[in-house]
This record gives C-alpha cells, structure tokens and sequence, in this order.
C-alpha cells in the first residue's frame, strides 16, 4: 500500500533537496563582496520610507478567508475529477450545478465591491 | 519493525516535535511556521491510515488556507512596531493541572474503548475513487448542499468584508 506513494515521497525529497542545496550552494560559493549599497534593501530602487514591521491591512485577512472558501470548492472538485470517465454527463451537470450556486456567490462579492482593494 | 511502522514513527515524531515548537516558541512567527510540519505530519498519518482524500484534504485545507490565515492573523495583531511578538508563561499552576486533567480523561478512554479489530479484510488502496462515485450517485443531495454551505460562508464573509462599502458608493455619486 505505502508502494503507491513513492512517487510523492521522491517528489518531497527532490522538492526539499532542491530548495536546501540551491540557497546554500550559493551561500558557500558564491563571492561575497558587500558594499553599503549592495546591503541597503533595494539595491537600485527606492529608500524604504519606514520599517516593514508594521501591522497589516486586515484586506489581506479578508482575501485569505475567499481563498480558503474557494479551496474547499477544489477539495470538492477532486473526486468528481479522479472519476470524470465514468460519471460521464451526470456527474458534469452535477458538477456544473455546485459550481454554478458558488458562482451566484462570487458574483455577489463582485458586485458588493469585496474584491476591490482600496 | 517493518517499512510502515518506520514511516509511522517518522510523521509521528515530526508531528510531535513541531507541535512541541508551536507551543514553546518564544516567537509566535516561529510557532505558525511550526504548525505547517504539525499538519504535514497529520497528513502523513492519514495516508498511512489509507484515509488518502482526508489527506489531500488537509494538505490543500489546512497546509495551503488555515495557516495563511493564521499568518495573516498574527500579523494583524502585531500594534507597535518596537513591540516583539513573544509569548509568555503565565498561570502555570491551573493550565497545568487541567492540561493533566484532560490528558488523563484521553487516556482512560483509549484504555476504557473496546477497540473492534477485523482481521482478514483488506482495506481499500484508495478511497478517493469509492468516495466520488458516492458523492455523485448516492449522496448527490448532501453534495449540492454543500455547496450551498459554503456559499453560506462566502456570503458571511462578504458581510464581514465590506460593511461600508455600498453606503460609500452613493455618497460619491
């Protein structure tokens, strides 16, 4: 049974090598020659005006709790998916109907102004 | 101590060991960060339980929206720019005598279940297929209920969000 999951296992282990052996490969060879402007945050951009430390916009907040709405929609979407041959149209009106009542929701945040971030 | 028993201990330690950083972290950053291994280490058990969908959903749920959500709550919280987000230990006396307290009630009701074992029936590989065919077919009802559930929260979410926003829009007009 834990045979079926090798694929994801050597997915995870090149994911996590990759990442580590990329940023400190480049960490322990790479030349390091800092100047005072190299180290200031934006190198060619503007000053930053204040410390990034400050409290976020709870606009950010309000994004991530749609997401998290519209991910269950995914959760919901994957076993209709892994069968999708044989449900055939059944399943795609199904599907079509779940998605269409979500959909008069997300046209309500639209037309609410949910969406728009000023 | 075969193949899966090792892969057991391996999600069961990490599970456990970035809990055991999510509450002593000083930092609360620290502790959110910490919680993703916690609900990886979750999953990883899920799958060994052959709860696979349960474990797609954690991943994609919890792993990819609580914990943003989460981040984005610790640093709505964050006031003062001077002040450090740090935790603190305080009432150690009463947290910890009802941390023993539930603790105990757990365990006597794991020793005190009669666990219903059945030998010689293989589980199922995968319950992502079994499961769809259900959702489609025999519960195809529940399926579109909730969908209305979470338009439900889509549309509280939208009350939260913009109480002001169609008073305002007429006002500039």
């Amino acid at each position: 049974m834990l045979e079926t999951y090798i694929p994801i296992g050597i997915m995870i282990f090149f994911g996590v090598t990759f990442g580590v052996v990329m940023s400190k490969a480049s960490e322990w060879f790479g030349p390091k020659n800092p100047t005072e402007t190299k180290l200031s945050t934006y190198e060619s951009g503007m000053e930053p005006v204040r410390s990034a430390h400050e409290r976020v916009s709870v606009k950010y907040y309000m994004v991530a709790m749609l997401f998290i709405i519209f991910d269950i929609e995914v959760v919901f979407l994957y076993p209709w998916a892994v069968n999708f041959r044989q449900l055939g149209t059944f399943g795609l009106v199904e599907m079509v109907i779940f998605i269409a009542i979500l959909m008069l929701g997300y046209l309500y945040l639209w037309k609410k102004g949910a969406l728009r971030w000023d | 101590m075969n193949l899966y028993d090792i892969v057991f201990y391996f999600f069961a330690f990490v599970t456990l060991a970035s809990a055991g950083v999510v509450v002593f972290s000083r930092n609360i950053i620290y502790s959110a960060f910490a919680l993703l291994f916690t609900f990886f280490g979750v999953a990883g058990i899920y799958v060994l339980l052959n709860a696979d969908f349960i474990a797609v959903s954690q991943i994609l749920i919890y792993v990819g929206g609580i914990l943003v959500l989460m981040l984005f709550g610790v640093m709505l919280t964050n006031k003062v720019i001077d002040v450090e987000m740090k935790t603190g230990t305080l009432q150690t006396l009463p947290a910890s005598v009802l941390v023993a307290l539930i603790a105990g009630a757990l365990c006597g009701i794991f020793y005190v279940t009669d666990w219903k074992i059945v030998r010689g029936v293989s589980a199922p590989a995968t319950t992502t297929n079994s499961l769809g065919e259900m959702f489609m077919t025999t519960y195809s009802l529940p399926f579109e209920v909730a969908s209305i559930v979470l338009l439900v929260a889509l549309l509280g979410a939208a009350m939260i969000a913009r109480k002001d926003r169609l008073p305002q829009i007429k006002n500039q007009k």
